[in-house]
């Protein structure tokens, strides 16, 4: 088992130097980026310290005379506060190597571009809120305080876009479901509502949830169609995969597991006034509860965005974002859930995102919060950037959850507030 | 036939009369030579950033423009360094028809993700430097009205005062303008209290393929005492670029014309 990401790596980089050598011209670059982060208060069931790495990113991107393009990017991580560094596990990112990019770019027409490998994708319109952007995530990076990159997992499959003149069309798909690499209790502690009432559990109780493995069966398919629409830039979106996170539970194993999802949904965005206006919905159809009676499988839902960003003074901004799930069958889920730490039908968010650019850029600060008044929780996100040089950047980051209950969103997290200092050498 | 001859004596003794253009021509003869040199064109650009102790930072760049219809243009730059701006790309769809805005976006690799630029931030700093984001595509000729206050041998001397004072730092802006080649050479812009703060030069000029082109910039803010020079290089007009270039497609993959 150890063996084999090694002679996996030598590989990746003998094929990796080997494309190279054929191509017409090749860049190279990557960074090392170093961070330490503290939980500003006990966790029962987590480390103090939240965060102790050094990584090396090396990528290289390659063009070929005929049109098509290589890039390869990854990871060589040394995590002070993983116990499983030697166990390299692509999927979740485990280990000491992350590959992030694997791909070859080009055009078999004209008017079609088709990209086949690792790669991260994105869509959708709202800022660190999801609706149709159902590609995995790595929600223990983006809660410890890694570099936001890394809130984007990389995905396995084909992404093909089409470029007909009356809209463009992507299509992705993943012959292998790409789960979010999900909160499992090993690095942050989280609500779990088995066995009743439920309690906040971390490492004493982690999650290995069942993973869909089998190639073409296991698989999921995202569709956008995108086009302009009067002044605003319009998409409509199509899914049929499974729920990135483990909301399911099989009695008949005793363990979490993806249950299937489909979903549809739409964007809109555009210019109003002086600033950006956005609104995105989408319909998540939980396809094994679709009468939604089943305590072990997450109902379906109907989730809503809608927001507004500004300059309001010189280099500082303000976005301002409204966000909704709206849980359907809800009485049907009250009756076969523990009421005392049910969900509400509705959830409502908003956040509110300040950044301030001073020295010429070089010094940024941001605050992203998010508040709930449904769940009467929140979570404060600042982030401190300063660029030293062209090369040299220092960063220190806060992830800061406050909430009434332990069985909320952000809530549940509050054991996890933490703290980070990084820095960086970009080559 | 008569009074048609009449007409033209008329005309043409008006224009004696007037021989000199009016601020609007000028302006626009100046914009067509600063922006609009041939069909397209791409350059290669060094872009020194330096602060008031002397310390820099530099952002190379390769620089894509076309024109497209009725005085609408799209500029695609991708940049080269340093490196945490690999690889990014900043597209502008600039559009001059009245009541129009221009469309910014700025193309992030690492997320995958398309940003749009709020229009509110056209005078926002561009990558840190000294030039503003409207400083790379044009300022539209609409947003200024504008008069010649000045002309000597050499240049033609424009006051150009906002139409909305309140969407813009400055109260108003001067610009000499070169009389044999319509290029802009000097410019100096003054705050709301009449304080002067900002200037732009055209350092270097250089006749390329027939059109006379801005080698060399430099941008000075006289409040911060920091300046940014722009080097212009591999100058070429008349690539044959074409238009789809400048959509979400060429983000995601940029052409060769950037990456060579």
């Amino acid at each position: 088992m150890q063996r084999k990401p090694l002679i996996f790596l030598a590989l990746i980089s003998s094929f990796t130097f080997q494309v190279s050598s054929f191509a017409l011209d090749a860049d190279y670059y990557g960074f090392i980026d170093g961070r330490a982060g503290v939980r500003t208060q006990d966790d029962p069931y987590e480390d103090r310290r939240s965060l102790s790495e050094i990584r090396l990113q090396l990528g290289t991107t390659a063009y070929f005379d005929w049109g098509g393009e290589f890039n390869a990017r990854g990871d060589f991580l040394y995590d002070d506060l993983a116990t499983d560094r030697d166990d390299v596990d692509l999927q979740t990112g485990q280990g000491f190597f992350d590959l992030r990019e694997l791909n070859l770019l080009f055009t078999p027409v004209d008017w079609a571009d088709v990209k086949i490998g690792r790669q991260i994708l994105t869509w959708g319109t709202g800022d660190l809120l999801f609706i149709n952007d159902l590609f995995p995530k790595d929600w223990n990076s983006f809660l410890l305080g890694r570099d936001e990159e890394y809130l984007k997992a990389p995905s396995d499959g084909i992404f093909a876009s089409f470029f007909p003149s009356i809209a463009s069309i992507d299509v992705a798909y993943m012959p292998r479901m790409n789960p979010d690499r999900y909160i499992n209790g090993k690095r942050l502690s989280y609500w779990t509502p088995v066995p009743p009432p439920g309690s906040i559990v971390g490492q004493n109780d982690p999650i290995d949830a069942e993973q869909p493995e089998d190639w073409f069966v296991d698989d999921e398919i995202s569709v956008r169609i995108y086009r302009p629409f009067l002044s605003y830039e319009a998409a409509v979106y199509g899914y049929s995969g499974y729920w990135k996170n483990p909301v399911g539970f099989d009695t008949s194993i005793n363990n979490y597991y993806f249950p299937k999802l489909n979903s549809v949904g739409g964007s809109i965005q555009g210019s109003l006034g002086s600033g950006l206006i956005n609104a995105e919905a989408g319909y998540y159809d939980s396809q094994e509860d679709r009468s939604g009676d089943d305590p072990n499988i997450a109902n379906s839902e109907f989730r809503f965005l809608a927001g507004y960003e500004r300059e309001i003074a010189t280099d500082l901004t303000a976005g301002f974002q409204y966000y909704t799930e709206w849980m359907m069958d809800y009485d049907a889920y009250l009756s076969s859930t523990y009421p005392d730490s049910a969900r509400d039908e509705v959830r409502h968010v908003l956040t509110l995102r300040l950044t301030q650019m001073l020295m010429n850029q070089n010094l940024m600060l941001s605050l992203m919060t998010f508040y709930s008044p449904s769940d009467h929780d929140a979570y404060f996100r600042p982030i401190v950037t300063y660029k030293i040089n062209d090369h040299w950047q220092v960063v220190a980051n806060g992830n800061i959850f406050i909430g009434q209950d332990d069985y909320t969103f952000f809530g549940q997290f509050r054991y996890n507030s933490n703290v980070n200092l990084g820095i960086r050498y970009s080559f | 036939m008569k009074k048609l001859m009449t007409t033209i004596a008329a005309v043409a003794l008006t224009a004696g009369v007037y021989a000199e253009m009016t601020a609007d021509q000028i302006a626009e003869k100046a914009n067509q030579a600063a922006y609009y040199a041939g069909q397209d064109g791409r350059a290669e650009v060094e872009m020194k950033i330096i602060d008031k102790s002397g310390s820099d930072r530099t952002r190379e760049f390769t620089l894509l423009r076309m024109n497209t219809d009725n005085g609408n243009q799209r500029f695609y730059v991708y940049f080269k360094k340093p490196a945490d701006l690999y690889k990014q790309v900043f597209l502008v769809w600039k559009e001059v028809g009245q009541g129009k805005d221009d469309s910014r976006w700025m193309w992030l690799p690492a997320l995958n993700l398309k940003r749009s630029i709020a229009p509110g931030d056209k005078r926002t700093s561009f990558v840190g430097s000294d030039f503003v984001y409207e400083d790379v595509s044009g300022r539209n000729l609409k947003e200024d009205r504008r008069e010649l206050v000045d002309t000597t041998d050499t240049q033609y001397v424009l006051k150009n005062t906002p139409v909305d004072p309140d969407s813009v730092e400055f109260s108003y802006y001067t610009v000499k303008i070169d009389k044999d080649t319509f290029l802009p050479r000097y410019a100096e812009y003054f705050d709301k209290n009449g304080k002067l703060y900002r200037t732009v030069e055209a350092t270097k000029v250089e006749t390329i393929q027939g059109f006379p082109t801005v080698t060399e910039s430099v941008v000075k803010d006289l409040n911060t005492g920091g300046s940014t020079v722009n080097t212009f290089s591999n100058i070429e007009y008349n690539i044959g670029l074409k238009e789809n270039i400048f959509t979400e497609r060429f983000l995601r993959r940029p052409p060769r014309e950037v990456t060579k």
